[in-house]
């Protein structure tokens, strides 16, 4: 392949006074699902849109399958599928009307019928819009996005607003696109979703990329095998202590509860019970996981993403 | 194209079958642009009908017989009403206007009589004209020429074909403001406006999808309410029905683009609504719907003329009561095709899509 199916370079995008996107680049490679992990206000929709050629940024190139905005933007638009963030489809109409609609617009696609089948709404077909459950709207949304045949998925925070079943289900979904071979970039601030549907993610915070790659990789990097979230009360523990202990290699303190990231727990557990008798500090929760994303960008952020 | 897809999968076909699902699926609108006209044509049509055979209503004033046999003299009369009433009851009664005049019948007996009356209410004055004919004839009076009456209702000059191209006009008018307006505003705080961009969808054939469900309903809803009219009212049609089809169409045309151009940057439903009232309220007053704009003072005039209402309804007028041909109503289709030509380029330089 001569040219990826989207590459970024210095992305960037004011609005009035907030810098929304800071210098953004981003590489999606044929075939992959890549994810713009960030919170809410990380630019994320702000980038994504440039992308999809809806706005238009104040510096930066971004190249979509080959070819630029403004050079011959309806054939582009023929090969992309498009969900974006909140879009209300017409209450009066069908699903398979709507569908129908959207069809007319591409010039190739699939039968709409087929697509319907595909995000399993076969049996809403002659269901108004205005009565789908927030899943299912979402499905529709999927839908519209999928009957153009496309190259090139833009997903803008799939699942938002979702109950855990509706996500599981639109999950399972944008897995067999991926496995389809489609190349996907979504956005989503949940880090689990990331971790489950991306081949690679890339972090956004204020605008800008602070960590990509593989969310194996990313975890990994973290240098640690488990997390170790404990308080005690009010007492406050120096930080470069925590550090010391056997098998630790990282921690920080937030809101009243330290975090500490661990090689070896069966190792650093003791040494912290160990460090806190010696301190007169009683520990009043405690509790390990496997690191996610979500360490990884409270190690880089200092903050968490679903805070935001 | 690929092979094997039938018209009906064409853009600008689904985007028109969309315009009339969300138009016939809006009880609503259908109501106000069907039904609401109908009803009010039918209910002014009533109101009005009656009138040429209304009997002017008198009162006697009195009690006693002398003002028995006024209203007995007075009653010989096939145009009045008359009723004996006690003196106050009458004033009263004057004042408020359920009686035209108020006969004091008091020197009766001596041969003569009073009228009271409002000499500004021309009902009045008639009122004075008939009560006195038919006192003067029962004391006596003979007429030196005999005189028959050949009574006619001209169709054409009743209030109920006068205000039929108002209403006519109007709902041109709501309709076309209203449906597109309503239509995209909607779909651009849904953010639906910003999907149907993100596809390769033509700007050109969503706009052009509200012109032609406009188009086509407006065969209905102009058949329906000059239907009504005609078969019910007896309202004429004196000119030709293709001058009437362009008025109407090149009308629908306007309102559109006006309607299109009102909705062009409005974000919420309210502001819509608030915007397109403003904009039609001016012409429900001035353009002469319910009676002739020419009431208006003559410093106004020009303004009035101008107003896209005014020259849509004068030109439906002359077409349908005077028969009036498209030459002789040049002057209001130019006015017409001017805000046509005006608001549409400017609500494509205007119209936000996102």
């Amino acid at each position: 392949m001569s040219s990826p199916p989207l590459l970024v370079r210095g992305l960037r995008k004011t609005y009035d006074d907030v810098i929304a996107v800071d210098g953004l680049d981003l590489e999606v490679r044929p075939g992959e699902c890549f994810g713009l992990l960030g919170p809410n206000g990380a630019g994320k929709t702000s980038a994504i849109e440039i992308c999809e050629g809806l706005s238009t940024p104040d510096a930066g190139e971004v190249v979509v399958l080959g070819q630029r905005w403004g050079e011959n933007d309806r054939d582009l638009r023929d090969r992309l599928g498009i969900s974006l963030q909140e879009t209300q489809f017409s209450d009066k109409l069908t699903v398979g009307e709507t569908m129908r609609l959207f069809r007319s617009f591409y010039g190739q696609g699939t039968e709409p019928d087929a697509v319907i089948d595909m995000v399993q709404l076969g049996e809403k077909v002659s269901a108004r819009v205005g009565k789908l459950s927030g899943g299912q709207k979402q499905r529709l949304a999927l839908a519209c996005a999928l009957v153009g045949d496309p190259e090139l998925l833009f997903l803008d925070e799939p699942t938002t607003g979702l109950d855990p079943q509706a996500r599981r289900q639109l999950w399972e979904l944008i897995e067999r696109l991926r496995s389809e071979g489609r190349s996907i970039l979504l956005t989503t601030h949940y880090m689990d979703e990331a971790e489950r549907l991306c081949d690679r993610v890339a972090i956004v915070d204020h605008g800008r990329v602070i960590a990509d790659g593989a969310p194996r990789a990313l975890i990994e990097s973290l240098g640690a095998e488990h997390v170790l979230e404990f308080a005690v009360g009010d007492r406050v523990l120096d930080d470069a202590m925590l550090r010391a202990l056997d098998g630790v290699c990282g921690a920080d303190r937030r809101d009243g509860v330290y975090r500490l990231q661990v090689s070896e727990l069966h190792r650093a557990i003791p040494a912290l019970l160990q460090a806190l008798r010696q301190q007169g500090a009683n520990l009043t929760e405690l509790r390990t996981h496997s690191p996610t994303l979500e360490d990884v960008f409270v190690s880089l952020t200092g903050r968490y993403l679903r805070d935001e | 194209m690929s092979e094997g897809r039938r018209w009906t999968d064409r853009s600008l076909v689904q985007l028109t079958l969309v315009r009339y699902r969300e138009f016939l699926r809006e009880p609503e609108a259908v109501f106000w642009v069907f039904l609401f006209p109908i009803l009010l044509a039918a209910g002014l049509g009533v109101a009005f009908r009656g009138r040429p055979a209304d009997r002017t209503p008198i009162g006697v004033a009195g009690t006693d017989s002398v003002a028995q046999a006024v209203a007995e003299a007075l009653r010989r009369s096939p145009d009045v009403t008359v009723r004996v009433l006690p003196a106050s009851a009458a004033a009263d009664s004057l004042r408020a206007g359920s009686v035209a005049l108020v006969v004091l019948p008091d020197r009766w007996p001596e041969r003569q009589v009073e009228y009271r009356y409002d000499e500004t209410r021309p009902e009045s004055r008639a009122a004075r004209l008939l009560a006195d004919d038919a006192l003067q004839r029962a004391a006596g009076r003979t007429d030196p020429v005999s005189a028959a009456d050949q009574r006619v209702t001209e169709a054409g000059a009743r209030y109920i074909d006068f205000v039929v191209p108002g209403l006519l006009g109007m709902n041109l008018m709501g309709s076309g403001i209203w449906s597109v307006g309503f239509a995209i505003v909607d779909a651009r705080r849904r953010r639906l406006l910003k999907r149907l961009i993100a596809t390769p969808m033509s700007r050109a054939e969503y706009l052009a999808s509200f012109v032609l469900s406009r188009l086509s309903l407006l065969v209905l809803e102009v058949g329906t309410l000059l239907g009504f009219a005609v078969l019910v009212f007896g309202v004429p049609l004196r000119g030709s029905l293709w001058t009437l089809v362009f008025i109407c169409v090149l009308s629908a045309l306007s309102f559109t683009s006006l309607g299109l151009l009102i909705a062009s940057r409005v974000q919420t439903i309210e502001g819509v609504s608030g915007l397109s009232n403003l904009v039609m309220l001016p012409m429900w007053i001035f353009s002469g719907v319910f009676f002739s704009a020419s009431r208006f003072p003559d410093a106004v005039q020009p303004v009035i003329r101008l107003l896209p209402l005014t020259a849509v309804i004068d030109a439906l007028r002359a077409t349908i009561l005077r028969g009036a041909g498209p030459a002789a109503i040049g002057p209001e289709l130019l006015i017409i095709i001017g805000w046509l030509v005006l608001s549409f380029p400017l609500a494509l330089r205007l119209f936000r899509w996102k």
